[in-house]
């Protein structure tokens, strides 16, 4: 294990694109140890007894609010869930006034999903809490690709070198810009693969490379990430039909005889099953997608923890 | 008033005057500019300052009457004079929108009561601004109107646009376009690029501007009318005009100051003072711009001062309401001659 650095540079989680190396391995180490956390019978420490979380989710999410919440709990936090519904942002109450009135009430740290890019950096720029981004808009969602790294360097020992295709919707995709930024800075190799109007412009300079082609991007890869169709985000323009999208870019088990051996296939959920990804190599030997969620906890454990340091 | 000012560089195209000298004023009239003149009158040194008339602005919002509460008549054009201007050309797009005789007589007269400097106001092309009929252009014309102009929007009609062009020609008054398709522009909200990409905001593809700065081209040539291109910010918008204007259509347009100081990247901040339209685009567009203005394809450099108020401003970059556009005649002047 590399020389680690005792904590992180800034007192919020925005993005990967602010993230060192260092940084990145140090939240990875840590996830390691909190992982064993989850295994005993009192999953539970002690490190942030008596801080206050906020969890502002402002657009729907399953695994990733369920996720901060029992990591929260495991580091012993007190935890409290906003969601936009039912709250005065249904009367028109605008989010700066919204997070400036959840910080008259002293939380130590926001987590916030939203559908805006930028709208966690608002928070930033503004409050004194940490403030941790659990997603915005198509922009960043940096604990996601930071548990897909946990669980490729789980499953393949390393990320230095690994050839990783990511294929589907990367235009409207969060997770694709934050795995892009740690896996290229990680020295792993990134393929993204789509049909063209789903693929957006000169993202070949952020050290990628671009192929039209499920075969292309299957050839060769260590890992696969699938991305959901994000149907709801969708113009009607960029895909003729979602029929014809499985028979291109759907992820079969023929299509995934050319894979190489010992390939794993990820997929950040939730899955449109029979859309970018047959049920069949969801469910099969290939798949490791439950367990991305089983290392979503100690990872987000990780990267609560290390913020809640700086 | 009597005023001394020397020493500094004095350039004025009408004289074709260009070098330094000292200017004197008497009783609020420039009545000499020589080297060393000598008077009793208070003084200014001028010394490494530049002496020029007062600038026009060819496209200003001055958001009166309709929307006080981010600018008004005796706001605007004070802003507009603390920038160095004295006229400024106010667009169309108040509340109620100054499609009308008596919304043009409004402005007129608060200009005279209230205005710091000259007011030319810039009528609708279409009434409502809707982009569906011409608004009463001659009517427009005859009540005070230099120009007509849906800005803020485009005249996405072609048809509507040729009639404008035909109706303008007669009245010889120019048509000043905002050129954006807005299919191409689907819900964008800043310059499609590398950047867009980073933050993950959608995109307006420089093709939005170019597109409708070549249909209209191709109209204007049939139409003989005096097109006027506003706040053009793409390389092949440039490109056209150029080509354009060597085939003798009668074709001008207009810069905005933030298009040659800023580029898109500087969104990354997602501060929404950098949330306009045209967005500030990539690099390669802000040079294609400037080069332009070295080779005389630029004609003028206008404000596209458009203030919205703070509390509009103080949201998220992508918020659908959140507005676009920029403010500050006063800020832009400085920017443009320090680029």
């Amino acid at each position: 294990m590399r020389a680690q650095t005792s904590a992180l540079k800034s007192k919020d989680l925005l993005g990967i694109e602010q993230l060192s190396p260092e940084e990145i391995t140090l939240i990875l180490d840590t996830a390691e140890g909190f992982k064993e956390v989850s295994e005993r019978p009192v999953k539970k420490v002690p490190a942030l007894r008596g801080q206050l979380v906020i969890n502002l989710f402002m657009e729907a999410s399953t695994r990733t609010r369920v996720s901060f919440e029992i990591a929260e709990k495991r580091l012993s936090a007190d935890t409290l869930n906003f969601t936009a519904s039912g709250s005065s942002v249904e009367k028109g109450e605008t989010l700066i006034d919204t997070a400036e009135n959840l910080m008259a009430m002293a939380p130590d740290m926001i987590v916030i999903r939203h559908k805006y890019p930028g709208a966690p950096k608002m928070l930033a720029d503004r409050l004194p809490a940490s403030i941790i981004n659990a997603g915005d808009g198509a922009h960043e969602h940096p604990t996601q690709a930071l548990l897909d790294a946990f669980t490729i360097r789980e499953r393949l020992g390393r990320l230095h070198g690994v050839n990783v295709s990511i294929i589907g919707d990367i235009a409207h995709s969060r997770v694709v810009r934050s795995n892009i930024h740690l896996l290229t800075r990680m020295k792993a190799s990134v393929t993204v693969a789509g049909p063209p109007t789903l693929i957006p412009v000169e993202i070949e300079k952020l050290g990628v490379r671009v192929v039209n082609s499920l075969d292309e991007a299957i050839d060769g890869a260590d890992v696969i990430m699938m991305l959901r169709i994000q149907l709801e985000r969708q113009g009607k323009l960029s895909l003729p039909s979602l029929r014809e999208y499985y028979n291109t870019f759907g992820l079969t088990p023929q299509r995934l005889r050319r894979a190489k051996e010992g390939v794993i296939v990820m997929h950040p959920g939730p899955m449109n099953r029979g859309v970018e990804i047959a049920s069949d190599v969801a469910d099969g030997p290939w798949s490791v997608i439950l367990n991305q969620v089983t290392n979503g906890v100690a990872v987000r454990m990780a990267g609560v923890l290390h913020s809640s340091l700086s | 008033m009597n005023l001394l000012i020397t020493g500094g560089r004095v350039v004025d195209p009408s004289q074709r005057l260009d070098a330094k000298a000292d200017v004197l004023i008497t009783d609020d009239t420039i009545c000499e500019v020589g080297k060393k003149l000598k008077s009793p009158a208070e003084t200014i040194d001028a010394s490494g300052l530049v002496i020029v008339p007062g600038f026009i602005d060819l496209h200003t919002h001055l958001r009166e009457p309709g929307q006080e509460h981010k600018e008004t008549i005796a706001t605007g054009t004070r802003a507009a004079v603390a920038g160095g201007y004295t006229a400024v050309c106010a667009m169309a797009n108040t509340i109620p929108p100054n499609d009308e005789r008596a919304v043009t007589e409004m402005i007129i007269a608060e200009a005279a009561r209230n205005g710091a400097c000259r007011v030319y106001p810039i009528g609708a092309v279409s009434k409502g601004l809707k982009g569906e009929e011409l608004a009463e252009l001659a009517d427009l014309r005859s009540a005070g109107c230099v120009a007509v102009s849906d800005d803020g929007k485009p005249v996405t009609n072609p048809q509507l646009m040729r009639r404008a062009l035909e109706y303008g020609a007669m009245l010889r008054m120019p048509i000043v376009a905002h050129e954006e398709d807005p299919h191409l522009t689907d819900g964008g909200v800043m310059h499609e690029g590398f950047y867009s990409t980073l933050l993950g905001l959608t995109g307006i593809p420089a093709a939005s501007e170019e597109t409708m700065v070549a249909r209209d081209v191709i109209l204007a040539q049939m139409t003989r009318a005096h097109l006027h291109i506003a706040h053009l910010s793409t390389s092949g918008a440039v490109q056209t005009i150029r080509t354009a204007r060597k085939a003798g259509v009668h074709v001008t347009c207009e810069v905005a100051p933030h298009h040659i100081a800023l580029t898109d990247e500087t969104v990354q901040s997602f501060s929404t003072n950098l949330k306009m339209n045209p967005p500030l685009r990539s690099d390669d567009h802000r040079r294609a711009v400037i080069e332009a203005i070295a080779d005389g394809t630029v004609d003028a450099i206008a404000t596209d001062h458009a203030p919205h108020h703070f509390d509009e401003k103080n949201v998220e970059f992508d918020l659908r309401h959140s507005r676009f556009a920029t403010s500050g005649s006063c800020a832009k002047r400085s920017s443009t001659f320090r680029g």
